[in-house]
């Protein structure tokens, strides 16, 4: 699977609780759409350290890194090189 | 404490049968196990299970008059009696019992309907004049007692709890599902809704007259506050010294009881302070009650026995258990007949039991402080997200969030910018009365995910946050904004959830009465006039209540942070990863189909992310514990399966 694809599975599966990739779109505010509540991002914090084998800094927990898919794949992989 | 049913034909005056009243009664003997009373005339029938605390010889209801033209039965108690009965007989009323009930006929002989003005109590009225052929319904200011009503068949009936209305076969029974859309919002049904469609609730402070057939309900009493703010020249010291008198009388008239009364110790300011003025200020012997849990996130423990010691109180402790959480919850939604978004009833069913094996039937309580002084975070994050939204740009100011939630282990302020966006959410809202509850009630919402598609479908456009205007003063755009936060606190968290579901229900179901201080009418009133800054002083919330209790408690449960009471929710359920055996079932794709309230398919998905011991956030829990309550409060309401069949 790739990155795009566990994250995309996380957030149906967790947040969303449907299979339906329709419900999703790469760009989707997580917080605009109300897609996750305030521990909600804890929770996929916990998920990007585990899977990924990174570790994410406090000023890096900032909605530009982590509020939609795109951002955390474009995160990911930064962090990843 | 009591229950109390009734029956009132509305189109004739045939004479409701004793089998019928029986019948009903007998559904709320956990209110009354010490015995029932009946009254019955043409046109109207009334029963009373009795829960003896006063006068145990002599107060038997129905109650009446000197000449018996006036009958009542009534749940609660009249704390003023004593003096109110002296001022009757002065003016030339004769009392055949010792009992706090009596003085209700004579002050309505005195002073007509007007009459409840003059108590200070907890009660839900029935009172019949015979005379003029007329019904009485009263319930007490804040919702401590509860009375509900249906109209089916020509007749109005009314009841302490609904599992009394539904022995009738003429009441029909479904969910109103308007209504779980507004617990699934706001954490309780907005008045008059019931959970039950055609059953309602009397709201706090109404009153009902049923007068040849015709039915009328008018508010008597309101939480009200002082309009274009509050006067600010008396002194933090004045307002502290009054607060303490006050207090001293509420705690002391509710030490009235010809038995033993106990008090509740959370280890919070609140029992706190009740438990010390019944210590330094009556000739009580403090008897004292607390739960704990396994989960340091949750327990009180070590505040407790700090208080314990510094009191001397003779104290017993209950540790529950998450196992005690998940083998009680079914019977607490057959006590709560309600959708509820939390475990924490769950506890205090557990506790109320434990103080009736230790033959006390009276407790004192500490609920209510918080609403009236202002200690809940949402008061003070709404402070603070008024106080970041005057310079929206501001880095620093954001930072305050900080100091808002060290009780919880996964803080949403954790989240850095995350947390913030959270908190800034609803800035659309800052006009309108209920911007302080937005945050809550849109985490609440996102439960929604969770109903079938008929559902959102059917609620499309019924339930909005601006549903709750329709209970909202016009005046109260005029208030202070910690007061319009606190009105809409009151009338939601306290009467539809806290006093009911958590407060009444779980007591009663051991049949003990709770009795609360902080929400005596006097104190209430007193309260409502004190300016913001000395309820939440920058962010250390119920100042003036810490203020006033000076010398009287420890000076580190005075300093202490708030800690609201919470029980783990949806962890208690799961053991070893395996749901309870009811759990699994009434979550399990069969069952969720037929009722049709929710879609299997999601909530698979919740229960999987639930056993794998995941769900850390509050929606996640708050959507676990209200769809699992609501699938018992079907099975068990509208199918009809008692709370034993899920052990």
């Amino acid at each position: 699977m790739s990155t795009e694809e566990k994250i995309r599975a996380f957030i149906l599966e967790n947040y969303l609780f449907t299979d339906d990739q329709s419900e999703l779109k790469n760009d989707d505010s997580f917080l605009d759409q109300g897609i996750l509540d305030s521990t909600g991002i804890l929770e996929i914090i916990f998920f990007i350290e585990d899977e990924f084998k990174i570790k994410i800094k406090d000023e890096e927990m900032i909605p530009d890194n982590l509020d939609s898919v795109d951002k955390i794949v474009a995160f990911v992989h930064r962090k990843e090189d | 404490m009591c229950g109390i049913s009734g029956i009132v034909n509305l189109k004739h005056r045939e004479t409701p049968s004793r089998d019928e009243l029986e019948r009903m009664i007998q559904a709320l003997r956990h209110r009354g196990p010490d015995g029932f009373g009946f009254f019955s005339a043409p046109g109207i029938g009334l029963a009373h299970a009795r829960l003896s605390i006063i006068d145990l010889e002599g107060g038997d209801q129905p109650i009446h008059n000197e000449d018996g033209a006036v009958q009542v039965v009534f749940n609660g108690e009249i704390f003023n009696f004593l003096e109110l009965r002296r001022m009757l007989q002065k003016l030339g009323h004769r009392f055949y019992t010792r009992s706090d009930t009596e003085v209700i006929v004579h002050l309505y002989e005195e002073y007509g309907d007007a009459f409840v003005k003059h108590m200070v109590g907890q009660f839900a009225i029935a009172l019949w004049d015979s005379k003029a052929q007329r019904l009485l319904l009263i319930r007490d200011r804040a919702g401590i007692r509860p009375l509900f009503y249906t109209i089916a068949a020509g007749r109005l009936y009314f009841a302490s709890e609904v599992k009394s209305l539904f022995t009738q076969p003429a009441v029909t029974r479904s969910l109103n599902l308007t209504a779980l859309g507004e617990v699934f919002t706001f954490w309780s049904t907005l008045e008059p809704n019931s959970l039950f469609e055609d059953v309602y609730s009397l709201p706090p402070g109404h009153q009902m007259v049923v007068d040849q057939g015709e039915i009328r309900c008018s508010r008597y009493w309101d939480w009200t506050f002082p309009l274009d703010g509050i006067p600010d020249h008396r002194s933090a010291n004045d307002w502290a010294e009054e607060l303490r008198e006050l207090m001293v009388d509420s705690v002391r008239l509710r030490l009235r009881s010809d038995v033993p009364v106990g008090a509740y110790l959370s280890g919070g300011l609140d029992s706190s302070v009740i438990t010390s003025l019944i210590r330094n200020y009556t000739n009580t012997p403090l008897r004292t009650f607390s739960i704990g849990f396994e989960d340091g996130e949750f327990d009180e423990s070590v505040f407790q026995r700090e208080l314990i010691q510094y009191l001397q109180t003779d104290h017993t402790h209950v540790t529950c258990k998450a196992q005690d959480i998940s083998r009680l919850f079914p019977q607490v939604v057959w006590h709560a007949e309600s959708t509820i978004l939390r475990t924490a009833p769950a506890p205090m069913m557990l506790l109320s039991q434990h103080v009736r094996e230790s033959n006390y039937k009276v407790v004192l309580t500490g609920e209510g402080a918080d609403e009236v002084f202002g200690g809940y975070d949402i008061f003070k994050e709404a402070k603070i997200r008024r106080f970041c939204q005057r310079f929206p740009n501001s880095r620093l100011r954001p930072l305050i969030l900080k100091n808002l939630y060290p009780y919880l282990k996964h803080s949403p302020t954790a989240g850095g910018d995350f947390g913030k966006r959270f908190f800034q959410q609803g800035m659309e809202y800052i006009d309108k009365p209920y911007f302080a509850h937005i945050p809550r009630w849109s985490t609440t919402r996102r439960s929604w995910r969770f109903f079938s598609r008929e559902m959102k479908d059917l609620l499309q456009g019924k339930v909005g946050y601006d549903s709750i205007e329709r209970i909202l003063p016009p005046e109260i755009e005029q208030w202070d904004a910690l007061n319009r936060d606190q009105y809409i606190e009151n009338h939601t968290l306290l009467s539809g959830y806290l006093l009911n579901s958590q407060g009444d229900r779980m007591a009663m179901a051991n049949s003990v009465e709770g009795r609360f201080p902080f929400l005596d009418h006097r104190v209430m009133e007193f309260a409502a006039k004190i300016p913001a800054r000395y309820k939440i002083k920058v962010l250390n919330e119920k100042y003036i209540l810490k203020k006033s209790m000076a010398g009287l408690i420890p000076e580190s449960i005075r300093r202490r942070s708030k800690q609201p009471y919470r029980a783990p929710d949806s962890q208690s359920f799961f053991s070893g990863g395996k749901p309870a055996g009811y759990v699994q079932e009434l979550l399990g794709e069969e069952a969720l189909r037929e009722a049709g309230y929710f879609n299997p398919a999601a909530v698979s998905k919740l229960l999987h992310k639930s056993a794998s011991g995941k769900v850390i956030g509050f929606s996640d829990n708050m959507a676990f514990v209200g769809i699992l309550s609501t699938m018992l409060l079907d099975k068990m309401f509208i199918q009809g399966y008692p709370a034993s069949a899920f052990e």
